[in-house]
């Protein structure tokens, strides 16, 4: 009897169950393995190797089960099964995926705050929050299960890095709503990381404690590193006064070409960490030291791609939106989420013995978000904020632009006739009060810049907000 | 005691002014008094013009952000130290100037003032006795 039998049908006897075995399948194994003359570390090998037979088959209990589970606690799921006409038991087996339906970033939104949530709050430890399209945050839920799940899909990808007992790991990534700096924390502490808690920006503080405390591992969104890189000679620092040897970053979009230039620039080498709050946070996929696309964890996130207009599945190596099934959340789980990422699979075995599914690391989106120092923003919250306020007109234009390696944002908005006065002061004071509406609502700095009135190029069809000035790597 | 003054939006772009000057130059609409207030993104073009409705109309015309607003225009004697007793009077009643600027028509001196307080302004005015000029006075 293989594993993956086992496992489905001890999963099948219902969650209580399935989450017992859960805690015991992240029995951290951490055993040295010799693949192809390289020895390669792997936190999870029963899981992270598993024959592809045997993985279908845990995805298979695993989809059944949740299916079942979202049909009977989640409103929203039932609706939208019943209004397809798919009944739980429709669902046989992994491949039965195709028959369920999508979620959408919206469809969060329209169940603010919590009434995705599949288990009463009473067994929900935490919640993070993302900044959302109309002012309104999309919030997210976590049992003490989807904690332990967490801690464990990020103990996993930090091994890939080659992380563990002997670093010291700088967490860089914010700590708060934001899934990144905790995300990581539980992970980094589960295979046994020295964590500096330190979160996001003062610049100087990040570098003098990287040479105090002699800190091993970088953890933060690819522009923060680079830009930590360049401030390393004006703060009075070289690499020689840095233990640094290895990066990883997420949260944002970046390319092969960032890449060398962050591993030249620090002399590390440098791990993508792909992941998002929907779904659970960083830790969905990781790669590994080849470098060859990120392994998801598909025990707990079943990906599909699908065709970014018909959203009709696609085979592996074809482009398309990333699509997730959360196949083990208590918290929220999702039915076929959405992405709007655009990437490829690979389900090839892959050099480091790890045979779990390979997506193409992301460099683009099908949709208008942007990614501002890792806070998503869709230029629609922009015109919200605008039109709340009425104090402009609501044509304006977004110009994103990076300075020294961070992000900036730059609204030039049309000026309100009626608004005009002969003062300078009352002009600074409606862009101060702007920035700040707009700081508030969306949790990012944007210069506010007025201008003449029917200057901001009116477009046919669909409008143009945004201008990308950001340097494509 | 006030006249009639054309606030004009300026973005901080080259050749902007020079747009502003040229619908009023092509209108035939004389600038007898002007002052830029200028920050690093954008500028507040005053002035003082011939025929302030009519600039209006045609700057709007001209996609423009303009409005009109009325200032103290005040007659001072060309002598020195006029300026400085006459704003100390508005000192002394505690009103804040906004801006002012100060030009010559004919063998006249003449004040732009804004204050923060317009009825004690008129007060300082009235109860000092000082002169103000009129849009008459200018044609």
């Amino acid at each position: 009897m293989n594993d993956g039998s086992r496992i489905k049908r001890q999963e099948a006897r219902g969650i209580k169950k399935s989450s017992r075995l859960l805690n015991k399948e992240t029995g951290a194994e951490f055993k040295n393995i010799t693949t192809h003359s390289k020895e390669i570390l792997i936190w999870n090998k029963k899981i992270e190797c598993m024959k592809s037979k045997d993985m279908r088959a845990l995805q298979s209990a695993r989809l059944i089960e949740l299916v079942n589970r979202v049909y009977d606690h989640v409103p929203f799921y039932r609706k939208k099964m019943n209004d397809l006409g798919v009944k739980p038991g429709d669902i046989q087996s992994i491949d039965d995926i195709t028959k369920l339906p999508f979620t959408c970033k919206s469809d969060l939104r329209d169940n603010y705050p919590f009434n995705l949530f599949a288990v009463p709050m009473k067994e929900i430890v935490r919640i993070h929050a993302s900044s959302g399209t109309t002012g309104k945050p999309t919030t997210v839920g976590y049992t003490k299960n989807d904690i332990e799940n967490w801690r464990e899909v990020v103990a996993r990808c930090l091994t890939m890095a080659g992380i563990g007992k002997d670093d010291i790991m700088q967490i860089s990534y914010g700590y708060g709503l934001f899934t990144g700096g905790m995300g990581v924390h539980y992970g980094a502490e589960t295979v046994g990381c020295t964590v500096i808690p330190i979160s996001g920006g003062n610049t100087r503080r990040q570098l003098q404690l990287m040479s105090d405390f002699n800190s091993t591992v970088l953890a933060c969104t690819p522009s923060y590193a680079l830009h930590l890189a360049d401030a390393l000679s004006e703060n009075g620092y070289s690499l020689k006064d840095m233990k640094l040897k290895t990066g990883v970053f997420g949260a944002e979009p970046w390319t092969e070409n960032m890449r060398h230039e962050l591993e030249k620039k620090w002399g590390i080498q440098a791990f993508d960490i792909y992941g998002l709050s929907e779904i659970m946070g960083p830790g969905v996929a990781n790669d590994c030291k080849c470098h060859a696309g990120l392994h998801v964890h598909e025990d707990h996130f079943f990906p599909e791609i699908v065709h970014p207009d018909t959203k009709e599945s696609l085979p592996d190596g074809q482009e398309g939106e990333l699509v997730f099934t959360t196949l083990t959340k208590e918290g929220i789980p999702l039915l076929r989420y959405n992405t709007r990422d655009l990437s490829t699979l690979n389900r090839e075995p892959c050099l480091c013995g790890r045979t779990t599914v390979r997506m193409k690391k992301i460099t683009g989106r099908s949709d208008d978000m942007l990614i501002i120092r890792g806070v998503n923003l869709f230029p629609s919250q922009i015109e919200h904020v605008l039109l709340e306020m009425g104090e402009t007109s609501a044509h304006y234009m977004l110009y994103v632009d990076r300075e020294n390696n961070l992000d900036t944002l730059e609204l030039k908005v049309e000026l309100d006739d009626s608004k005009l006065t002969d003062t300078i002061r009352d002009l600074q004071n409606l862009s101060r009060r702007i920035e700040h509406s707009l700081n508030s609502a969306i949790g990012l700095h944007v210069k506010v810049t007025l201008v003449q009135p029917k200057t901001i190029a009116r477009s046919e069809g669909k409008a143009v907000r945004v201008v990308d000035n950001r340097k494509k790597e | 005691m006030t006249i009639r003054q054309l606030a004009v939006f300026l973005e901080n772009k080259t050749g902007y002014l020079n747009q502003v000057l040229a619908v009023l130059a092509k209108y035939n609409i004389n600038i007898i008094a002007l002052t830029v207030a200028d920050t690093s993104d954008f500028g507040i073009l005053r002035a003082i013009v011939s025929d302030p409705e009519k600039a209006l109309d045609v700057l709007r015309e001209d996609g423009f952000s303009v409005r009109i607003q009325d200032v103290f225009s005040i007659e001072m004697d060309a002598a020195p130290g006029t300026m400085s007793r006459i704003l100390d009077l508005f000192t002394a009643a505690d009103i804040c100037i906004e801006y002012v600027y100060a030009f010559s028509f004919g063998s006249k001196s003449i004040l732009i003032l804004r204050t923060d307080n317009t009825k004690k302004s008129v007060e300082v005015i009235i109860a000092n006795n000082l002169k103000s000029i009129s849009e008459a006075d200018l044609k």
